[in-house]
């Protein structure tokens, strides 16, 4: 699998990617940065945590805008995988490739902590390696981080079954405790919580191991269909 | 905007007087110039002979700390000290407070105070891995300290989660003492391959000075010599002084200057940050140290503003600005990296023969000075130093007067200084660089180190109470607490930064309390082998005549060699044995309870005996790196039975304890203390390593903290305990 992590200015958790995919998972990753405008060759592109531009406007309201983000659309449109995390999930809001928005967190703070989940769909490519109703214990590190989205989009979303992760205990004010979505053709995810940062048992746990996996899998998966 | 007088007029109005420079300083100056200097030229003087950066009351104390030993690689002088942890790897450390600029405006005093000290580490050509902060306040309950501490938390959050280095913790304090003073350290450790070290010097005539980062405005203009006076009530007129930051544009200066360092190690000559007394301090410092002379043409400066004058460009302290002297011929490949990352980056001046700084500004030399009239030939103060009245007459030994034992527990449990501070740590990212191994709330923050099998341990730590009672014993005690935090994770301590943060320096009690409190940093470092490798002095801590408590914050970093021997503080499971490490007596003076019961302290410190504390530090490093002990924690503020409630908090696994000493004891602050827990099977070995060094209390286990003294048990359900810990502060920050 070869992954493309994409670097915007301000980003700050690119580099841990590449080490969950690459020194962790033992996955080809390049580090690409939003001045590119090509995605190809990748099975697998990742928008990490951070500050895009410094976040200053609305969190991903000007990464949107980058240089590489019609490449991501299109290697979206073409079926391709794309997982945001945390500032990647608000970029992937803003830009239209997941319904919905992340609003300040409800006691408009910053919150880091490590955060109980619940797996509430293991039938996608990024959760495959979780069970349906799995516990998990993940990072949260983010300030805008509680989901909303309108009724209608809400139970379209449920519906769909396109919820794959829940919050155990909301702690940001998500609607339906939402941590993390699929879109409709389930090939692109957003999470707030961080999987990058659950991979070693060094640093407190592995739980979020799960989702590379899946991926890796995934893209295997997708690899031999294309070769067949 | 000044008016710029000419000096005669100078000479005759004295506006150096605003300026912190006093009559005789100004003929001294004057003296070096040989002629009266012009506007511009006294101003550079007000800020490169302020205290903030000519340390010219504390360089004879500062002089007298003990700063190598045969790991420090880099000792003080330079942006930040280092030591070599092994492994071809070396770690640079230094802590730096921002206590004036976060009392008057916080979260812009508190974010940029993170922002230079970042710029220090990277400066040196190391990774920032880690920051720290070290925070004092007043009563937490009076809604302007709230207002204060919420500023402060939010801007040290901001400012570090945005550019990406995680918060290890460090320390929140609460005193009388420092409700108009808060106090605001911020400390930041990198790590950079040992080979590579960078230094702040301009040297090699023809060689390029470049500036890069943020435009220069009229912010923070002067602010070295604003942190170097005393508060008056009318300080709000101060707040253009007070800097802005940009996590950012930080961000990729950082980012951009490693680049140049991994990249262009032979051509880059020099690197400093811009800091206090900005454009002046970063080039006339390195010019003198590498004894060159130097012109700047300031319109070729970045300015944010117009019609800036030369005294407040060089003045300004606009953030995120760093100043590189580059071999010439290599500029455009140096500035090609900054452009890829949109930074302004300018080649402003050049290294010069001779040793003159000067200045041009359309067209006009507008100083031209020797850099030693700004650098080397500052003046030092000798002051006069007097032991304090209280200090002459201390009161008689406190000794509590219990009433229940489980009470006073509950008290100190919720006592904003030993409440948990879950509630403020939980608003910085703690975990970003993925490499944390030990996150906030632990003795110490430990993060692994990549590409190494190591790990540092960090801590930030202060006593203000002990200094007040006795600076020189407060001293030792502040570094050996240090200490105890790194080596109960399992660290062994390699060396110190330090924040002195006192009162005004010409006030001989003030002074006194300086000189006396570095005795015992330094009796306490060379005990230690934790040679000071970097720090800051942070005087004039004082409002309307009235001091903080006499304040050093110790910096500390420790390196772990085994990452398979972490320890933590909390009980693992029951049916672990419990041993005491250290003497306990009835050392009340100075004490939380004290403090807690009285509403101050009062009384003597016993000496530290600092043979002793290394001995049992030593024990303690021993039994955890040969897996004897399950856990480990440090006795600090509150006492023993605090250290074992502390303990019981992270499982909910609690404890029957019984020791030889009476009920009060148990709140006793004697030094040198720590509790461990060893596995059963591991008695004998760990009993054979310690021997009478330790002493068995007790037993881990069951939902009950049972303590049983000479005079009667204290029994409290740890749940319950648990709850009144972590909601003690909580609530009152809400």
């Amino acid at each position: 699998m070869k992954a493309a992590v994409i670097s915007f200015p301000g980003s700050n958790c690119d580099e841990d990617l590449v080490w969950a995919l690459n020194t962790v998972c033992g996955q080809d990753v390049d580090l690409v940065p939003a001045s590119a405008t090509a995605l190809d060759g990748y099975d697998l592109v990742l928008l990490p945590g951070g500050f895009s531009y410094g976040d200053y406007l609305r969190s991903g309201a000007i990464a949107k805008f980058a240089p590489i983000m019609p490449a991501v659309r299109r290697f979206a449109a073409a079926g391709g995988y794309v997982i945001g995390i945390c500032n990647g999930f608000q970029i992937l809001t803003e830009a239209g490739l997941l319904p919905g928005a992340l609003q300040a967190n409800t006691s408009l703070k910053f919150i880091c902590e490590p955060e109980p989940l619940t797996v509430a769909n293991a039938a996608t490519a990024f959760s495959s390696a979780y069970s349906d109703g799995q516990s998990l214990t993940l990072p949260i590190a983010h300030g805008e981080g509680n989901y909303y989205a309108d009724a209608a989009t809400l139970a379209a979303l449920e519906a769909n079954h396109q919820v794959v992760f829940r919050y155990a205990a909301n702690p940001n004010g998500s609607l339906n405790d939402i941590a993390g979505i699929v879109n409709a053709r389930g090939n692109v995810l957003g999470m707030m919580p961080h999987p990058e940062r659950a991979v070693e048992a060094l640093l407190g746990g592995t739980d979020g191991l799960g989702v590379f996996q899946s991926l890796i899998d995934a893209t295997k998966g997708a690899a031999d269909a294309k070769r067949a | 905007m000044q008016k710029e007088l000419s000096p005669e007029a100078i000479k005759a109005e004295q506006p150096y007087l605003t300026w912190g420079l006093t009559t005789a300083e100004y003929d001294r100056y004057a003296e070096l110039l040989g002629r009266l200097p012009n506007f511009t030229e006294i101003g550079l003087a007000s800020g490169m002979w302020s205290e903030h950066c000519a340390y010219k009351f504390s360089k004879p104390v500062l002089k007298t700390f003990w700063t190598h030993n045969d790991r420090v690689l880099m000792g003080p002088g330079e942006g930040a000290g280092v030591i070599d942890i092994g492994e071809g790897k070396a770690v640079v450390f230094k802590a730096e407070s921002h206590n004036h600029p976060s009392a008057v405006e916080p979260y812009e005093g508190a974010a940029t105070g993170v922002g230079g000290i970042i710029r220090d580490i990277f400066s040196i050509g190391a990774k920032p891995i880690a920051v720290l902060d070290a925070l004092a306040f007043g009563d937490p309950h009076d809604p302007h300290q709230k207002q204060l501490i919420d500023g402060v938390v939010a801007g040290i959050g901001d400012y570090g989660n945005a550019i990406g280095i995680p918060n290890l913790g460090g320390e929140v304090r609460f005193a009388e003492s420092y409700t108009k003073n808060p106090l605001v350290n911020a400390m930041c450790v990198g790590v950079m391959d040992k080979a590579k070290i960078q230094k702040g010097k301009a040297a090699g005539v023809g060689n390029a000075l470049i500036y890069v980062g943020a435009k220069t405005g009229r912010d923070g203009i002067n602010g070295a010599s604003f942190a170097s006076a005393e508060f008056s009530e009318t300080e709000a007129a101060d707040r253009s002084a007070v800097q802005v930051g940009d996590p950012f544009m930080e961000k990729l200066v950082m980012d951009a200057c490693l680049e140049v360092t991994r990249d262009y190690q032979d051509q880059l000559v020099g690197m400093q940050d811009m800091g206090a007394a900005g454009l002046v301090s970063s080039t006339v410092e390195m010019a003198g140290k590498a004894n060159s002379g130097m012109v700047l043409d300031l319109d070729l400066i970045p300015q944010r503003e117009p019609n800036m004058t030369p005294f407040e460009i060089m003045l300004s302290e606009s953030q995120e600005r760093m100043m590189l002297c580059v071999q010439s011929g290599s500029e455009d490949a140096i500035l090609a990296v900054f452009r890829r990352y949109d930074l302004d980056a300018v080649v402003v001046g050049h290294v010069e023969e001779g040793h003159r700084y000067r200045l041009l500004h359309h067209g006009q030399v507008v100083c031209d000075v020797p850099v030693s009239a700004l650098t080397s030939d500052a003046p030092v103060y000798h002051q006069e130093s007097r032991r304090p009245q209280r200090l002459a007459h201390p009161a008689p030994h406190w000794q509590p007067r219990l009433k229940n034992g489980l009470t006073t527990l509950k008290t100190l449990l919720a006592e904003p200084n030993v409440a948990a501070k879950r509630c403020i740590y939980r608003r910085y990212d703690a975990q970003v660089q993925t490499n944390t191994v030990l996150a906030p709330g632990a003795d110490a923050g430990v993060v692994r180190v990549r590409g190494t099998h190591r790990a540092l341990a960090m801590t930030a730590d202060s006593n203000g109470r002990y200094l007040y009672l006795d600076p020189e014993i407060g001293g030792a005690i502040t570094v050996a607490e240090a200490a105890r935090n790194l080596v109960a994770t399992g660290a062994e301590p390699l060396g110190i930064t330090d924040c002195l943060n006192y009162g005004d320096p010409t006030k001989p009690e003030m002074f006194y309390e300086l000189a006396e409190s570095a005795k015992g940093i330094v009796a306490a470092t060379r005990a230690l082998n934790t040679p000071v490798i970097s720090g800051n002095v942070s005087l004039y801590n004082e409002t309307s005549g009235v001091a903080i408590y006499p304040t050093p914050m110790i910096g500390m970093v420790g390196l772990i060699e085994d990452l398979t021997a972490i320890s933590t503080a909390d009980f693992k499971e029951a049916g672990d044995l419990i041993y005491l490490i250290g003497a306990t007596a009835a050392d009340f003076d100075g004490s939380l309870l004290q403090a807690v019961t009285t509403g101050g302290v009062a009384g003597t410190l016993r000496p530290l005996d600092l043979a002793r504390e290394k001995a049992d530090q030593d024990l303690v490093l021993a039994a955890i790196r040969a897996h004897l002990t399950t856990a480990a924690h440090d006795v600090a503020d509150g006492g023993l039975l605090v250290a074992l409630a502390e303990m019981s908090f992270g499982r909910g696994i609690g404890a029957t304890v019984e020791v030889a000493m009476p009920q009060s004891w148990l709140f006793a602050e004697s030094q040198g203390r720590f509790v461990l827990t060893v596995a059963p099977e591991n008695q004998a070995a760990f009993e054979q390593l310690a021997g009478a060094a330790a002493t068995l209390i007790g037993t881990t286990g069951g939902a009950q903290l049972a303590v049983t003294a000479q005079d009667g048990q204290v029994a409290g359900d740890v749940a319950e305990l648990t709850k009144i810990n972590a909601e003690g502060l909580a609530c009152l920050l809400k």
